[in-house]
């Protein structure tokens, strides 16, 4: 059985981390084969060429490619379908963009955030942010889905697959890239950080996000923020964590002024351990922590800061 | 230009899910249901685009069971001009997969001709992010997922998007789906006279068989259990106790 996973590529660079723990779910199902579609493919391809466990790489250049339109790269996908009996990618916002399209071009059903290879055709996905877990069986001919990268381990990086060049499907020319705002920044990346500080609306305003945002930098973390914080301006969009933003496992989370709703839980109630900062001794945050600390954060966080 | 708005019924995000016991789901009787958040956000956007002057009509629609009837009066109140109600099921337990909505929704689309769709990103019960891209594969037109903001200028539209690494602007070419995102606008409230008025707005009810839909589930749901649930941790008086914790189990 044959295995189609959709690498993971910014800007012509490889998303290791994200392909690398979708090709641990992926290797489960079957033989894999890593498609790389971008605008200058061989960087990247070459990067996918070393996980461990692929057995080919191919490699489809096209200025469509290089942002990810949806509908160019579905009818990609699409074309080199027939060989594969799954369909993979890592759960990230292009892929989740994607993915649905490929598989309705298909006539399937799309398998959305799995957590769970049961077999080839079992699968596990959370619903109810995450309040519940579904175990689903596909009866569709093709297997097409996206995979939470949160709860796999990422593949290693000693293998040799050969890369191979493949021809651009045609670009339906139905949308244009106009411009992207990508904040670069220093610090790890949200969703394979090994320490993640979140802050949420009890931070009060954007300049005092900077307090949070020095107790990541101490601790070498990414930062995260609830939708509240995100809303209110304090945080950018990308750094909203829960069950519409990003999912996080890391070795620690530390939430500060979070109270701690089913919706920001959803993204990071399965990291190891949880710190709470919340001066409401009352919030729900701290029945997900595993050390809660009941404290006004601004008096909290520079002792903290200080202490570590 | 008529803009299309699916509208589902979803359980109440402020309610706390329960599965049930034999695993054969989650409990959806006697708790209080709502339109799904991402939805009012759509209707929203398609009611300021009808004042903006650039759509005159706003249709909603709903694909379940009979009782999604009321979600479709909530978005009338909100201003939408009619409803459609698409009754695929019976019990209130089972859900509609995206795909077959995706194929009922593309049957409405073809009869009523909106040069815009706009969905939800997500419904927070499935939790699937799925409807408006398939949509726009079974119609072939363009797609603007998780609008943050959209601009309507005659036969384009241009769409930020909210991305894994920020933001991401598109534009599209007319007729398109966008989904909404939770930052697209903040929807309004219906007044209670809007909510007296949305009574008498035309809500046609048609099947699924209306449209040769078939709707049977590709994904048999095994079983659904309930998330391992975290041992509760401890409080500590000060933020020396935390730190000292924090180096004992070695995370800092
Ligand atoms: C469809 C939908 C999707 C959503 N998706 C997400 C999502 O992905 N992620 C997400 O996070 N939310 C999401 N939400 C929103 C969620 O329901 C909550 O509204 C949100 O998480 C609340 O953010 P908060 O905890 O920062 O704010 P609040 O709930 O207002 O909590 C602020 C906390 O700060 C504490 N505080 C205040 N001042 C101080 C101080 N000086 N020191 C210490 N503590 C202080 C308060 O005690 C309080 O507990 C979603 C909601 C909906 C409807
Ligand atoms: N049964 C339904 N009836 C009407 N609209 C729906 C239905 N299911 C999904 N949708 C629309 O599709 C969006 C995404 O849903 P989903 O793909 O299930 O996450 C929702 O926000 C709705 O706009």
């Amino acid at each position: 059985m044959a295995v189609l996973l959709i690498a993971e590529v910014i800007g012509g660079v490889l998303a290791a981390d994200a392909t690398a723990k979708a090709l641990t779910a992926a290797k489960a199902m079957g033989d894999v084969t890593v498609l790389v579609a971008s605008s200058s493919c061989s960087g990247a391809a070459e990067a996918a060429a070393k996980l461990d466990g692929v057995a080919r790489v191919l490699c489809a250049d096209d200025a469509a490619y290089g942002n990810g339109l949806a509908e160019p790269v579905a009818d990609l996908i699409v074309s080199l379908a027939g060989d594969y009996e799954h369909i993979v990618a890592p759960a990230t916002a292009s892929a989740k963009n994607i993915l649905p399209r490929v598989a309705a071009l298909l006539d399937v059903m799309v398998l959305s955030d799995v957590t769970g290879v049961v077999d080839g055709a079992t699968f596990e996905r959370p619903i109810y942010a995450g309040n519940a877990i579904q175990t689903v069986k596909s009866s569709d001919p093709k297997k097409v889905m996206t995979i939470r990268t949160a709860t796999f381990d990422a593949a290693g990086e000693a293998g040799a697959a050969p890369v191979e060049t493949i021809a651009a499907a045609a670009n339906p020319g139905l949308s244009d890239w106009v411009e992207d705002k990508v904040a670069t920044s220093d610090r790890p990346e949200l969703t394979s950080a090994g320490i993640v500080v979140s802050g949420g609306r009890g931070v009060g305003s954007e300049a005092d996000f900077a307090l949070i945002e020095k107790l990541a930098d101490k601790l070498g973390a990414a930062v995260g923020a609830s939708r509240a914080a995100v809303d209110s301006g304090y945080a950018p969009n990308d750094w909203q964590v829960g069950q519409t933003g990003k999912v996080v496992a890391p070795d620690l989370y530390i939430a500060v002024g979070i109270s701690g709703a089913i919706q920001h839980l959803a993204g990071m109630k399965d990291s190891k351990i949880i710190v709470a900062i919340n001066k409401d001794e009352e919030a729900p945050i701290f029945q997900v922590a595993d050390y809660g600390l009941v404290a006004d954060l601004f008096t909290a966080i520079p002792e903290l800061i200080e202490k570590l | 230009m008529k803009v299309l708005v699916p509208v589902k019924r979803v359980i109440d995000y402020n309610v706390k899910v329960r599965v049930k016991s034999d695993g054969s789901g989650v409990d959806l009787a006697n708790v209080k249901m709502s339109m799904n958040p991402f939805d009012e956000i759509a209707v929203e956007e398609a009611i300021r685009l009808k004042e903006a002057g650039k759509a005159d009509e706003v249709i909603v629609v709903s694909i379940g069971v009979k009782q999604a009837q009321e979600t479709l009066r909530t978005a009338l109140a909100m201003g939408a001009d009619r409803a459609i109600l698409v009754i695929a099921a019976d019990d209130v337990h089972q859900d509609i997969e995206p795909l077959a909505v995706a194929k009922i929704l593309k049957a409405v689309v073809e009869a009523e001709g909106p040069g815009l769709v706009i969905a939800g990103k997500q419904a927070i019960d499935n939790d699937m992010n799925a409807t408006g891209q398939m949509l726009s594969a079974l119609l072939g037109w363009s797609q603007g997922t998780f609008a943050s903001e959209l601009d309507v200028d005659g036969d384009t539209a241009v769409i930020t998007r909210e991305v894994d690494g920020g933001l991401q602007t598109i534009k599209i070419k007319m007729p398109a789906i966008v989904t909404a995102d939770l930052r697209l606008n903040e929807p309004r409230y219906a007044s209670l006279p809007n909510i007296m008025k949305a009574k008498k707005k035309p809500l046609d009810e048609k099947t699924a068989a209306d449209f040769g839909v078939d709707v049977t589930p590709r994904l048999e749901i095994v079983k659904t259990t309930e998330p391992a649930a975290r041992s509760a941790g401890i409080k500590v008086g000060s933020v020396d106790e935390l730190v000292a914790k924090l180096k004992e189990v070695g995370a800092v």
